[in-house]
């Protein structure tokens, strides 16, 4: 004898059919009053454009680098985050800032190259937890379809948020719950 | 002198007649593949198809437009003649049966007595029956013409399986038959017309009919011809483009015209249940009535049309040796008990 484990197992019922069994109709009848209900049921389908599924707050979804208030990249190239990335899908060269980029970058170095690969990406938000300069983010987006693998190499340009200074609704837009999973929204 | 006897009139009348039914069959063939795929999807817990027009409904354009420019493929191996033949015969026969329905009560037109039937044969469920078992060549020699054995394999199943349940529904119609004591069809509704309705006393009768019609059509239970995880995808697998798809509408075009069928034999025809249509006739005129019988035919017809396809996605496919045992063990002797049982009663009530 096995041991039970639920009290939900059902014996095996292996009489032989009686007749309203085997006549079969009856059994018929029944699997379709199951299938009918199932028919009025609520659906379970989210209409995707129109409807979205909430996402967890904690979802670790698309990557964006972060602006300050001033719109000045935080991004100071210092790679900590391609160190972090246990799948190496992180690659950045830096530069350093010149003369009248001040209200470009927020201090003297900054990312002139900094690359994403998200066919890569696991998504784990490690690069996210080292950095020290606030400066990536993963936002409550996913990486969008594409019909070539270059296309899911993120330049610069598709992962900075926009700036706050030029385009405040975009930014806040882009900055999503970001920072603000505490508050419970 | 010749060409004055002849009733213009006449032919044009039949000529309409007939484009409206083609088109009406067409159309019906082509809504019901999107209710079918909004049924299985309702039944579970889908919404299905909604994106090409509001709720879908241009879905079917689509996929037929699809079809259409599909590229044409026909196999090297394949006999072409045959290979051709057989779509168009599948088509064909599916619609030749709606010729000799009665669609609905006699229109007044003009002072013109018009019968909403193409041609009232004498011989209509005769007809019906022949046209019918025609309809196993377009399976079988698209299978065999597409010289591929799982499409050849496919065909002789739907052959023996059409072939088989062919006997019990004619048993089971002669019930029907007898009651009447006519072949033609308008005589077996204008029977149900004035009286109650065929299915009151033949349910066991229907009972059978309705699953050899089932098999006819070859729906789940008994779409052995066209079992995608066995064969592939039954006899017309090698065909692409439209032919594909007029094997695909032929098969929603005979399950419209079985639900009518079914309608016209067991349930009324075009009978309007619980209303007097004379003095509905009285009241709103003859041609409005005959609109609503048509509407409560097309309604009835629907309606089995809605059953074929929640049978299909409530019971699973039979194997091909239990279609054979339901067939010939249950159905054709019960068909044949209930002809002899039937036959004894109308007997016994007449002396």
């Amino acid at each position: 004898m096995s041991v039970q484990l639920t009290n939900r197992s059902k014996p095996v019922d292996r009489r032989p059919m009686n007749w309203v069994e085997r006549l079969y109709l009856i059994n018929i009848f029944r699997g379709m009053a199951i299938t009918l209900k199932h028919f009025f049921k609520k659906k379970a389908t989210i209409k995707y454009p129109e409807e979205t599924r909430p996402f967890s707050k904690v979802f670790r979804g698309l990557q964006i680098l972060n602006r300050d208030e001033e719109g000045r990249e935080r991004c100071t190239a210092c790679g900590l985050c391609a160190v972090a990335c246990p799948a190496e899908a992180i690659t950045m060269e830096a530069a350093e800032r010149q003369e009248g980029e001040e209200n470009l970058y927020r201090e003297e170095k900054y990312a002139a190259k900094y690359e994403i690969n998200m066919l890569r990406c696991i998504f784990c938000g490690y690069c996210e937890e080292a950095c020290p300069k606030d400066a990536i983010y993963l936002s409550q987006t996913f990486t969008p379809a594409n019909y070539q693998r270059k296309g899911f190499i993120y330049k610069k340009e598709d992962l900075l948020i926009p700036n706050p200074v030029t385009d405040p609704e975009g930014y806040q837009k882009a900055l999503g719950t970001i920072g603000r999973e505490k508050e419970g929204v | 002198m010749y060409l004055l006897a002849i009733d213009w009139i006449f032919i044009i009348e039949k000529l309409v007649l007939i484009a409206a039914i083609v088109t009406l069959s067409m159309v019906v063939a082509m809504y019901a593949t999107y209710g079918e795929r909004k049924v299985a999807a309702f039944i579970q817990d889908r919404i299905g198809p909604n994106r090409a027009g509001p709720l879908g409904l241009l879905q079917p354009l689509a996929d037929g437009g699809k079809l259409f420019f599909k590229e044409e493929i026909i196999p090297l191996a394949s006999s072409k003649f045959l290979f051709i033949l057989g779509p168009l015969l599948a088509m064909v026969t599916a619609l030749l049966t709606s010729a000799v329905i009665p669609w609905g009560a006699t229109m007044n037109i003009g002072n013109r007595q018009v019968p909403l039937q193409v041609a009232d044969v004498n011989i209509g469920i005769l007809y019906v029956f022949g046209v019918v078992s025609l309809g196993v060549y377009g399976i079988m020699l698209g299978g065999w013409a597409s010289n591929n054995k799982f499409s050849l394999l496919a065909a002789i199943r739907g052959a023996s399986q059409m072939v088989s349940y062919e006997l019990a529904m004619g048993l089971s119609l002669i019930a029907v038959l007898m009651l009447t004591g006519s072949l033609q069809m308008s005589v077996i509704v204008g029977e149900q017309y004035n009286s109650v309705w065929n299915i009151v006393y033949q349910p066991i009768g229907f009972i059978i009919f309705f699953i050899c019609a089932l098999a006819e059509t070859n729906r789940t239970p008994f779409d052995l011809p066209e079992a995608e995880n066995e064969l592939n995808f039954g006899y017309h697998q090698e065909y692409s483009s439209m032919k594909l798809g007029f094997y695909l509408f032929a098969e929603y075009i005979n399950m419209f015209i079985s639900g009518v069928i079914m309608a016209t034999l067991y349930f009324g025809g075009y009978d309007i249940p619980f209303v007097n249509e004379v003095s509905l006739a009285q009241h709103i005129g003859e041609n409005w009535v005959a609109l609503l019988t048509f509407l409560t035919l097309m309604a009835k017809a629907l309606f089995f049309v809605f059953v074929f396809m929640w049978i299909r996605w409530t019971i699973p496919r039979f194997r091909f040796d239990q279609l054979m045992h339901l067939g010939w063990k249950r159905l054709i002797p019960l068909a044949l008990a209930n002809m002899i049982i039937t036959a004894l009663v109308i007997l016994w009530l007449k002396k």
